[in-house]
């Protein structure tokens, strides 16, 4: 390396340098708000972008997969967070119980959001809802209708793909079924269950439907989202989801499980007034049809359509075991999730 | 050697800035590993029962199954290629030496996707095996499954084995001469030379790039969940998130990383006080001789094999998806932005962490004591940790920085200024230093320790102060590792997601959270472009510094034009 080229190089590194010092997230200037987002933010810009078409108001996101609300713990007083976005109920809770969120009292917000879809105290608040459906071979299954503890029937036995239990859509599920029969009876559900498994636990939600194609396994348990995905909007994965029909299983003493994507207004929101003004505006008519149309998912205020596509798997019924109720027993169902050895 | 240290030991009152240095740098590493443990106290000791009943048994078996295939295909892999394009001459070997590190550019999470999409039972090629041999089901036929513990092992095996490939021939290539000449006048066969010769002079090198590869294996989570191997690092994310336990999961990590420490320093206590220097005259290259015909064509192969799998067929999978999906036509401007910030992040931390790794290593050196050389392992620590639980550790740190500054503006009048370190780019680039700081600090000291110290006590001698000694003598003699280290730095800050993903600042995106997004959603493929930026970014950095490290190989073959073959 010459002289010449060395100081080159050290003058492009002491720029980015600089530049990376510019890159501030410390954004409190005139209409903003500042949104830490489970949901990634490539999928949710069209949700802002119209939000900000309507409202003037800028919005700044970050999103991550886990560790928001640690962040915003960590951050304290100076965090730059108006708003948290979460895909999981769990994350709600433990936003709350970390400290992290302030109660927001809105009418609208009471006026849209059925009460069991929000926190009484006003700490969280659902916006759209996924249920955990069932991917089921359109060929090799003829059955039409389940619950969730047939799965565990003896005959199915090889023929079930799931990804791991650990995963937090499983996790959930799992804890609603401890909810819903208690602990005991769920360990000898999750040991019959394991024991129909056609295979070891991985991939993910779309790739259950992959492996209903290959004829690995017939049965499989996904997200309603993915399939009308694969199904409407990924030429490459049509093949997947058309080796596939969707089944919306139910509880026998109740209805399909369903989790939460919801917001929180975060405790020391520098931005409160935009962030309330966005939390609203997420629960309203705009929003909620995006979340319908767009992200696939069933939206939480009454009266909104949901996508046709979606509305083929059949007229939805939600478990009405209360989430706060399942995020309880999260870790009781991890703990089973380990000892029947389920991913093992 | 054993009695130059003392002809030169020097009081450690004149050492007080380097020593300073290396004690106040340590601190700031160990900043939040601390923290961390702090984490860790904030909860009981319950969750051991679950764990060593229900989780360790496996998870151990899993962990130490997959480091173990690691380790043995990136040996192989690394050293058996770096001896061969060293001391051989065959078809395709000046191309295959700079192709050999690539598959360092493509992150291991990205590499598992594409390997299940390729081989798993709906992929392209049981499919054809299906069509051609009329098989209707997988259950008609064996075929190795790729979502399994076997499938991650050859996965990451064959992403990572570039770090003990470069180790193993800078040190190949600084061998001298004379050893491998005396060997092979005596009579000594190929497979003798390596074995009792090469390998073990190279081998604090390899226990270098062997570590980074374990490393790195050790605290991957995405490759590995997706292909289904439940590994220690996947049982602290569960205890965190299912859990609602971040105290035990800080509890795992902490235990973990006392694992890794203690077999590092088995290592370094295994090699013992055994040092190997350059020749302190005219370091003669090893002389590669030619392999003739088949023999060199089946080199040629051997060598080949590492890249096709490693770089070639993902990175040809990659551009096959990015023209299928348009994605060069409806480019995202986007990803302009994104590839500057990545680059700008990249280098910064890049430039502090081959910076600090240099005076580490230069002030250990001074110094010459054993508490230094530990404190230099310590300064190795955050790569170590799996970077989430890094950057967990890391906040409280940064912000207490940041919660300074506030109080001191405020206290001076000025309105607080917020987050400026936590809050800004500042974050990330501490973050990268954080955790790659071994890479630097590691390549450094390797750099140096092959230059005898009695270069030094002659330097003294003749009167060079320190300053003198590390700019006259050290630097143009580390030029190489420098290069090497700094390409390492730059190329895993490239990849670096967990960190990044947590600490960013608002509006901020890298190539690797791009792409994260759509792997969340189960579309990897619509980042495959993100994927060949990188990979673009991350090549031109290992093609020159792989031509600057060959250059000293064609001037010894000018020199002795007919001491091959």
């Amino acid at each position: 390396m010459t002289l010449r080229l060395r100081t080159r190089a050290l003058t492009a590194m002491a720029a980015a340098l600089a530049a990376t010092t510019v890159m501030s997230s410390h954004a409190q200037a005139a209409e903003e708000v500042n949104v830490y987002s489970y949901r990634e933010a490539k999928l949710i810009a069209p949700l802002f972008a119209a939000f900000t078409k309507e409202t003037g108001v800028k919005v700044n996101v970050i999103s991550a997969s886990s560790g928001l609300e640690q962040r915003i713990k960590s951050e304290g007083a100076n965090s730059p967070a108006d708003v948290l976005l979460t895909v999981d109920i769990a994350r709600l809770q433990d936003a709350e119980k970390a400290g992290v969120t302030a109660p927001l009292k809105s009418e609208t917000i009471d006026k849209t959001v059925p009460a069991q879809y929000r926190d009484p105290n006003g700490h969280w608040t659902g916006i759209s809802m996924r249920a955990r459906v069932l991917y089921v071979s359109k060929d090799r299954v003829q059955q039409d209708a389940f619950t969730y503890e047939e799965l565990a029937d003896p005959k199915w036995k090889g023929k079930i793909c799931v990804r791991s239990g650990q995963h937090p859509y499983n996790n959930a599920l799992f804890a609603a079924y401890v909810v819903h029969h208690g602990e005991a009876e769920a360990e000898k559900w999750l040991t019959a269950l394991k024991a129909n498994l056609a295979q070891k636990p991985s991939g993910g939600d779309r790739e259950v439907a992959r492996d209903i194609l290959a004829g690995k396994c017939d049965i499989g348990l996904g997200n309603s989202y993915y399939w009308a995905l694969m199904h409407d909007k990924d030429a490459d994965k049509k093949a997947w989801a058309d080796a596939t029909k969707v089944i919306l299983p139910t509880f026998k003493d109740g209805g399909t499980h369903v989790n939460l994507s919801g917001v929180v207004l975060a405790k020391h929101a520098p931005n409160k007034a935009n962030a309330i003004k966005l939390i609203e505006w997420l629960a309203g008519d705009t929003a909620q049809h995006l979340y319908a149309d767009t992200n696939y998912e069933y939206p939480v205020k009454a009266g909104i359509a949901v996508n046709p596509t979606i509305a083929g798997y059949g007229a939805l019924k939600p478990d009405t075991a209360p989430l706060a109720k399942i995020a309880d027993q999260k870790k009781t169902a991890a703990n089973l999730v380990d000892k029947v050895g389920f991913d093992n | 050697m054993p009695w130059g240290t003392g002809f030169v030991r020097r009081p450690l009152l004149r050492h007080v800035v380097a020593i300073a240095f290396v004690v106040l740098l340590v601190a700031a590493v160990l900043a939040p590993i601390v923290s961390l443990l702090v984490i860790a106290l904030g909860s009981d000791a319950a969750i051991w029962g679950h764990l060593a009943a229900y989780v360790l048994p496996s998870a151990l078996a899993q962990t130490i199954g997959l480091l173990l295939g690691v380790a043995a295909i990136t040996t192989i892999a690394g050293v058996g290629t770096a001896w061969l394009v060293t001391a051989y001459r065959f078809p395709l070997r000046d191309t295959l030496a700079w192709l050999l590190p690539l598959p360092l550019a493509i992150p291991t999470y990205i590499v598992a996707y594409i390997y299940a999409d390729l081989l798993d039972a709906a992929g392209p090629i049981q499919s054809g095996l299906r069509a051609a041999f009329g098989w209707r089901t997988p259950h008609d036929y064996w075929f190795p499954e790729i979502r399994s513990l076997g499938g991650a092992i050859f996965v990451m095996g064959f992403v990572l084995y570039p770090y003990v490939y470069l180790s193993a021939r800078a040190m190949f290539q600084m061998q001298s001469a004379s050893l491998t000449e005396v060997a092979r006048t005596l009579g000594a066969t190929p497979w003798r030379l390596a074995r009792h010769v090469a390998l073990p002079l190279a081998r604090p090198a390899l226990a270098v790039g062997l570590s980074l590869a374990l490393m790195e294996t050790l605290n991957d989570i995405g490759a590995s969940e997706y292909l289904g191997v439940r590994t220690l690092t996947i049982s602290i994310y569960t205890t965190w998130l299912n859990r609602s336990d971040l105290p035990a999961a800080a509890q795992i990590a902490c235990v973990m990383l006392i694992a890794v420490m203690a077999l590092i320093a088995l290592e370094r206590y295994g090699r013992g006080n055994r040092r190997f220097f350059v020749s302190e005259r005219q370091p003669r290259l090893v002389v590669p001789m030619t392999l003739a015909g088949g023999t060199g064509w089946a080199a040629g192969a051997a060598c080949a094999l590492p890249v096709i799998i490693g770089f070639v067929i993902p990175a040809g999978f990659l551009l096959h998806e990015v023209a299928r999906r348009g994605l060069l036509v409806g480019f995202d401007p986007d990803l302009l932005r994104h590839t500057a910030s990545t680059i700008a992040l990249s280098a910064a931390a890049t430039a502090v962490a081959i910076a600090l790794g240099l005076g580490v290593a230069i002030c250990v050196r001074l110094v010459r004591r054993p508490f230094m050389t530990a404190l230099l392992t310590l300064a190795g620590i955050g790569y170590a940790v799996p970077g989430t639980v890094l950057a967990l550790g890391l906040l409280s740190p940064l912000v207490a920085v940041d919660d300074a500054i506030n109080a001191g503006a405020r206290a001076l009048g000025f309105a607080g200024p917020g987050l400026i370190v936590a809050g800004s780019g500042a974050a990330l680039v501490i973050a990268y230093v954080t955790r790659f700081l071994t890479i630097a600090t590691g390549s450094m000291q390797a750099g140096l320790g092959r230059i005898s110290t009695h270069i030094d006590d002659a330097a003294r001698t003749l009167g060079a102060r320190s300053q003198e000694l590390v700019r006259r003598v050290h630097m143009p003699l580390l030029r190489p590792a420098l290069g090497g280290a700094a390409l390492l730095v730059f190329v895993d800050c490239l990849k670096e997601l967990p960190a990044t993903l947590m600490l960013r600042p608002l509006n901020v995106e890298t190539l690797p959270t791009y792409i994260y997004q759509f792997a969340t959603r189960g579309s990897f493929e619509e980042g495959a472009l993100a994927a060949l930026l990188i990979i673009a970014v991350g090549v031109i950095p290992i093609i020159r510094m792989v031509r600057y490290a060959d250059l000293d190989i064609g001037g010894t073959q000018r020199r002795k034009p007919s001491a091959g073959a």
